[in-house]
Parts: structure tokens; sequence; C-alpha cells
């Protein structure tokens, strides 16, 4: 199977005994642990391992009701992790799951982020966005790199992760909301265009993911500081194996469910249709 | 070996083209495919009217097959339309715009309003084997049925060259292309997908395609692809035109579809396990077999089975 070029062959091995969930075609396994975040997050840990990098996900079926698409938001070889807004049918589906029912899981999929001889990076999360920078925040602690941290919700009740990521010991953690109702009041891009004013010449790169607003405004502010960018962005990935063409953004014509989800911010910024418009499952373009 | 092709008044810059269904919703896809090395483009089957499709898992693949019931889903003439016209600015290459219908009327309708677009050619899905439950049995079942259909499309075609795809799931189809060609199509395209297949979960003892069955494509199909465009071939005179779609993976399967009696060969699964550069990898590897085998122009490969069978006395059929 045709895997992303940054994906290819660079799996880490499982762990002696783990039981290894890479598949091309979706194998039900039985839900190790459930857990909520949040009123609207829930947590599903399933036993195995894919070899998943941060930023890559897999697609998760619901036998006989659904199969979408997830981001792995932890994979240590032997535990997956997912954490999901229970928002459409098939996820609110998913969070009324319980420890030992079966879930299939196909994957892992698509690119990853990568620390390559990054000394610092900046993980900015923003919204239902933070699910994978965990993993992501991981990823740079594990690699060397100094990590820095800025991570926002709506309101308090809407953040997820933040023990977790605290628990990484990042540089510096600066939590947003929209309301005030925890941290400082505003949003992850205020915070980060602070940073990077301050100290941009010694950051190497900035990972993200989040809203689509939210990625194009970073997306622009690391191009005018002249700092590099790794954005994780989302079509509908109806296959997630690169056959449908479903995910292929204009006008460069690139499948981000192949070519992406995390994208360089120079391949970012060539894609127009960011922020202005997404195609729906039929091919339609919809405003965002 | 001159790679290039004039089919029907069409220049082709090489043989391969997109097949119809994988990566066919995005003009600007189209385009990348083109710089990856495709002759031609073909976009996926094409409505009046949005259709919805089948619900996820539609498409699942191995490195031996893919089993797909995507269900034709397509946002209609208007979504085609944009996207027709995005390809045509990106790209010059030849544009087969490939529609479907649930009616005979409904194909004549249809074929009206697309070739106002100005595809190369239409292609006129009439054996998907994914939607009997939507649409009962596929057009391409029977002759008579795949007859009035192409009859429909003709009529209101004008003068875009018409190719008709055909099912492999029928006991002769040489005689539904026969059929076809003689109520006015230009041109065959074969194989739709082989089946329907079945695709069942082990734990969960459930189907894991939505539509419980789909159509097998991928490597496993190219004999019988092979088999059908010979036996086309051989039923229209070798005077028809193939588009011969079917497990095409490298150069080597391209040739032999050639020499089977195809004059363009699609790819369109390949893609999971080639990427993209499936395209310009089979042209390059078509390459150096043709130029190391003498061949000077690549129409020369077309039905050469056939030709080679009949100088020993032993022809195909």
């Amino acid at each position: 199977m045709k895997r992303s070029p940054s994906a290819a062959g660079k799996h880490p091995a499982p762990v002696s005994g783990a039981i290894s969930l890479d598949s091309t075609i979706p194998k039900t396994h039985h839900i190790a642990e459930t857990r909520k975040l949040t009123e609207q997050v829930g947590l599903i840990r399933v036993a195995g391992t894919f070899g998943a990098k941060a930023g890559q996900f897999a697609m998760v079926w619901l036998p006989g009701l659904d199969e979408f698409p997830l981001s792995i938001a932890d994979d240590d070889g032997e535990h997956v992790t997912f954490a999901f807004f229970a928002v459409g049918e098939g996820t609110k589906a998913l969070a009324a799951l319980k420890k030992g029912d079966l879930i299939g899981l196909r994957g892992p999929f698509g690119t990853h982020y990568r620390c390559d001889e990054a000394k610092r990076v900046v993980v900015v999360a923003g919204g239902y966005g933070s699910a994978p920078m965990r993993f992501a925040a991981k990823t740079v602690v594990t690699a060397g790199a100094q990590l820095d941290v800025i991570v926002g919700a709506k309101t308090e009740a809407m953040l997820i992760f933040i023990e977790e990521l605290k628990a990484l010991k990042p540089a510096s953690m600066t939590i947003m909301t929209d309301d005030g109702s925890a941290g400082r009041k505003g949003f992850v891009t205020d915070a980060l265009e602070e940073l990077l004013v301050r100290e941009g010449k010694t950051i190497d790169w900035v990972f993200t993911c989040g809203p689509e607003k939210m990625l194009t405004g970073i997306s622009a502010m690391c191009h005018a500081h002249g700092v590099r960018a790794q954005l994780s962005t989302q079509r509908y990935f109806k296959c997630g194996n690169g056959m449908c063409g479903s995910c292929v953004v204009d006008p460069i014509g690139i499948r981000l469910c192949q070519e992406g989800p995390v994208l360089d911010n120079d391949t970012f910024r060539a894609v127009s249709e960011f922020g202005a418009y997404r195609r729906d499952g039929l091919g339609r373009k919809q405003n965002c | 070996m001159n790679l290039s092709r004039i089919l029907l008044g069409v220049t082709f810059a090489n043989p391969t083209v997109l097949a119809a269904g994988p990566m066919g919703i995005v003009g600007s896809g189209w385009a990348a495919i083109v710089r990856a090395g495709a002759g031609g483009i073909t976009t996926k089957s094409c409505w009046l009217e949005a259709h919805e499709g089948h619900p996820t898992p539609v498409a699942i693949s191995t490195p031996h097959w893919t089993l797909n019931a995507v269900g034709l889903s397509q946002g209609g003439f208007d979504a085609a339309k944009a996207e027709i016209e995005t390809f045509r600015a990106a790209s010059k290459a030849p544009l087969i715009c490939n529609i479907v219908a649930e009616s005979v009327d409904h194909f004549g309708e249809t074929a009206a309003r697309y070739v106002t677009l100005h595809p190369d050619f239409l292609e006129v899905n009439i054996s998907c084997p994914n939607v009997e439950s939507d649409f009962g049995k596929p057009f391409s079942s029977n002759a008579k049925d795949a007859a009035a259909v192409t009859h429909a499309v003709k009529a209101k075609s004008g003068k875009t060259p018409v190719f008709v795809k055909l099912s492999p799931n029928v006991p002769n189809i040489g005689e539904i292309a026969k059929a076809c060609v003689d109520s006015g199509a230009d041109g065959i395209t074969a194989i739709n997908t082989v089946g329907p297949g079945l695709a069942i979960d082990l734990k969960s003892r459930m189907p894991i395609l939505s539509n419980k069955v789909g159509g097998v494509s991928g490597r496993g199909i190219k004999p019988i692809a092979l088999k059908c465009v010979a036996d086309i071939y051989a039923a229209t005179g070798g005077k028809t035109p193939i588009i011969g779609v079917g497990g095409v993976t490298t150069g080597e399967d391209a040739m032999e579809m050639l020499l089977a009696g195809a004059s363009l060969v699609g790819i369109g699964t390949a893609i999971a396990e080639r990427g993209l550069d499936v395209f310009g990898k089979v042209v390059e590897e078509m390459q150096a077999w043709g130029d190391a085998e003498g061949v000077k122009d690549v129409s020369e490969l077309t039905g050469a089975m056939h030709r080679e069978l009949s100088s020993r006395g032993s022809p195909y059929a």
C-alpha cells in the first residue's frame, strides 16, 4: 500500500509482543478503555500499536454504521489513543461505546510532524485541534528540542490534555480562552504573534492544528516572521488511502489524506482554497 | 517508440488515461494526474442531478484487490462543469467525460447536457455493479438494453465520440459490444469492476462495506480484463477503438492490454499501490520495452496478438 514518503518505512518497531494494528482494511478490536475528557470530548484506547507518528490518522469503523477519520492522539507502542469531539452521528455513536466493545481500525495514514534537527518547537493547539498536539508535543520532547506550548479553546471546559501537556515540562505554556475562563482571554494566534515578535529568531518550527481560520492566520503570521511551520489540515477523507480523490485541494491537486494532513507552510500557502471553501462528499464547493 | 496516439481525431501524448472513478471529482487533481504522466483523464461518472452514493466505508484496498461501492456519488452537472473548466484552464490533455443515468431517456438527456462542456469523448457508464439495490441490473447485462442506451446517447451527442463502458460480469461481452457498435457507439471501454465481491470482518462477523458488496478491481482482475478486451476486439472486427481497463499496474500490463486490442489503457486502482506517479512510471516502462523491442509506433501493438495468432493459422475467435 502506498504511504506518504515521510510515513513510509519509518514506523518504529512495536514493543515486543505488542499487537500490530497496522492494516489497510478495517479490522475490529476490543476497546481497552473509554473516558470522557469534557462534555463533548471522548477518549478511546485500544491495545496495540500502529507504529504511528504524531499527526497521522486512522479510519475508525463502526460496523454497520459508519467509517470516519480520526487523528491519532497517542501511540506509545502498547496502546493507541483517540480523542474526539462527539459532534456527528458517527462520533456520537463512538462516544456511546464501552470497554470491551468492538471498533474497526485501519491505518496509519498520512504525513506527520517532523522535528528534523530542531532545537526549539512551538506547539499551537486550538479547540478540537488539541487532540493530536499532545502526541506532537511528546515527539518534540523525545527529539530533545525545547518545547513551548500554546493551547486554546472557547472556554475552560473545552480545554483538553492540559495536565498531560504540563507533565511534558514545556519551557513555556500559555493557555488562552475566548471568554477568559482559563488562562488569558484571547486567541492562540494572539499569544503566538507575541512570541514570534519576541523570540521568532530562536524558533525552528511551529507545529499547529486547529480550526481552518486559525491555521490560515498562523500560516500568514509564520511566513511574515520567517518562521517555518507544519500545519495539520482537514478535508473530507472518504477512503483514506488516496484513491477516491475527495480530499484533493485547489489549485495544486494534492490529496490531503496522502500528501497531508500535515503540510509544510510553503505547501499550505500554495493551497488557495484554505480559508475560502471546501468540497462536500459529492465534490460540491461549500464556503468555509 | 512513439507513444503518442491519435484516436478519433483526438491526440493523446501517450496511451495511458485515468480510468473513471478514482481521483475523479476534482479538476485540479486531474491536472495533477496529467503532470504525473497520464495521456488523458476520465471523470468520475457524472449525473444530471447530484447523487449521494453509499455511506462509508466505500472502498478498501489490499495489495491483491480493491473492493469499492462508492455508489456513483457525484454533485451533478454544475459541480462537474466547474471542475471541467478548472481542468481545461490548467491542462491541454484530452478529457473523457463519463456519464451515468438511471433510465434510457435520462441517458440521452444527460449526454445532451454534457456535450455542451465539449469533452473529447463521452464515456457511458452502463456497467456499475454497486448500484443494483437502487437501479436493478446494469444496462450492460444484455445486448438489447446496452444497445438502447447507446442509441439514446448517440441521438443527443452530436459529433462527440461515444465510448460505452461494459461489464465483465456477463456470459458474452463481445456480443454486447457488437450491439453497442451496431447502435452507433464509436468505441468501447472495458472493463468495469468485477463481481461484485464481499469482504467480512472476523470479530464483528459483518461485511466491511456499508453496501455489503462492491466491485473488485486491482492487479488480480487483469486476466479477466484482457480476455474481455480480446473478445471485444474480435467481435468488432478490430475496427472499434477500445479503452482497456482492469488491473493495469505496470508498463508490461499496459502492453498486454494493447496486444489484446486496446488503443488506450485506463489506470485507476494502481494509484493505491504506486501513487499518482503510476502514470509516468507505466509510460517509462512502456517506452523502455518498446525501444528495446524496436517498435516504432505504439499503434503497431494494438491487436497484435490477434494478428500473430492469425498468421499462425489459429485465429483468436
